[in-house]
């Protein structure tokens, strides 16, 4: 990436970061939102984070790779129980991300 | 009008009460999210960005989950285009913090309003939210939304500069497979939010469809997922909706 894309990327990324964060925030004590777009809204962390997640644990190399032998895969379904049991980010991270060293450098 | 003294009763906490306050409570989250900040700095080392704009990204966009994708795309090679549509699904939760949050604000002047959006984060609408359910009529509660955004802000700053230098000083970190944090990272957010059917249905039919569409060019497989996912949720909750109402 050369340093125009980069400051393409910083700009790009702070118009819409601030874009929306701003719109709503100045009209939302003005007007309601569509009852139906709040709805499909509170899906988006859902379906986008683990659509960003599945195919760096199942795939990590480019290829379906279900295995006892995949770090990525084990640790993520560690990281899932610790964080349905806990509820715990912090917790989460330290555990998954510990196990995820462990299997992966040793 | 917020700031005229008037409006102040002596049983109200100060400004400077409610910003010390807000920056106060927000330590757990911030001591949380010290190892994102580094590991944010540390990253884009490995992703081939410049320092500037690891620093760029955290002063200027300020948005801590995407910026980690934002870096790891970039690693993959990604367009400058794609990263910032993907910069927008991942921050459209924020238009719902912000519709949250909007009401209780809607007396500041537009002078307010700029920089308490700015400084909207996941940790800050945690922490602001119950204040202000709490404490609703306090006049000078945008101070703490302020003093709670300002910690946060200055926190992430000094950790991506931890970052940027551990990154450079550990060359060898790109082999850790550090960019599996942000799956680590994904979860622990991910998982707490679903509490019911449809959220399930609509994280596994994302998750599905990203894993049979990856081949996709420019990351076009993600957005599908991510619509797709959507659409799922909506649906099945239309039908778990339905099938209560027809019980």
């Amino acid at each position: 990436m050369n340093a125009w894309q980069e400051v393409a990327l910083i700009f790009g990324m702070m118009v819409v970061t601030f874009g929306v964060r701003y719109s709503v925030l100045a009209l939302s004590g003005r007007i309601q939102l569509p009852a139906a777009l709040e709805e499909a809204l509170r899906f988006v962390p859902v379906a986008v984070l683990t659509a960003l997640c599945f195919p760096i644990m199942f795939m990590p190399e480019g290829q379906f790779f279900i295995s006892l032998n995949n770090a990525h895969l084990i640790a993520s379904m560690v990281a899932i129980a610790v964080a349905a049991y806990s509820r715990h980010l912090l917790l989460t991270i330290v555990v998954g991300m510990g196990l995820f060293l462990f299997l992966h450098l040793r | 009008m917020p700031d005229s003294p008037l409006t102040q009763s002596t049983n109200q906490p100060s400004r400077r009460s409610e910003f010390f306050t807000g920056a106060r409570d927000m330590i757990p989250l911030i001591v949380g999210s010290v190892p994102f900040g580094i590991l944010f700095g540390a990253l884009s080392v490995t992703a081939g960005m410049s320092w500037w704009a690891a620093i760029g990204l955290s002063t200027i966009v300020f948005a801590g989950s995407a910026q980690f994708v934002a870096v790891g795309l970039v690693s993959q090679g990604v367009s400058v285009l794609v990263i910032v549509l993907t910069t927008l699904v991942v921050n459209l939760r924020h238009a719902l913090y912000s519709a949250s949050l909007g009401p209780y604000l809607k007396n500041l002047s537009q002078r307010w309003i700029a920089p308490l959006a700015f400084l909207l984060t996941d940790e800050t609408y945690a922490v602001v939210i119950q204040r202000f359910e709490k404490a609703k009529d306090s006049p000078n509660k945008h101070w703490y939304y302020l003093g709670s955004g300002v910690a946060m802000y200055a926190n992430w700053q000094l950790c991506t500069i931890i970052g940027l230098v551990a990154g450079y000083k550990l060359r060898g970190m790109s082999e850790w497979g550090l960019e599996f944090a942000m799956v680590v990272t994904f979860i622990g957010i991910v998982v707490p939010l679903i509490r019911s059917v449809p959220m399930l249905v609509s994280a596994l039919v994302a998750g599905v469809v990203s894993l049979l569409f990856h081949d996709l060019p420019h990351q076009a497989g993600l957005m599908l997922a991510a619509l797709l996912g959507i659409v799922a949720g909506v649906l099945a909750s239309k039908l778990t909706r339905f099938q209560r109402s027809s019980l």
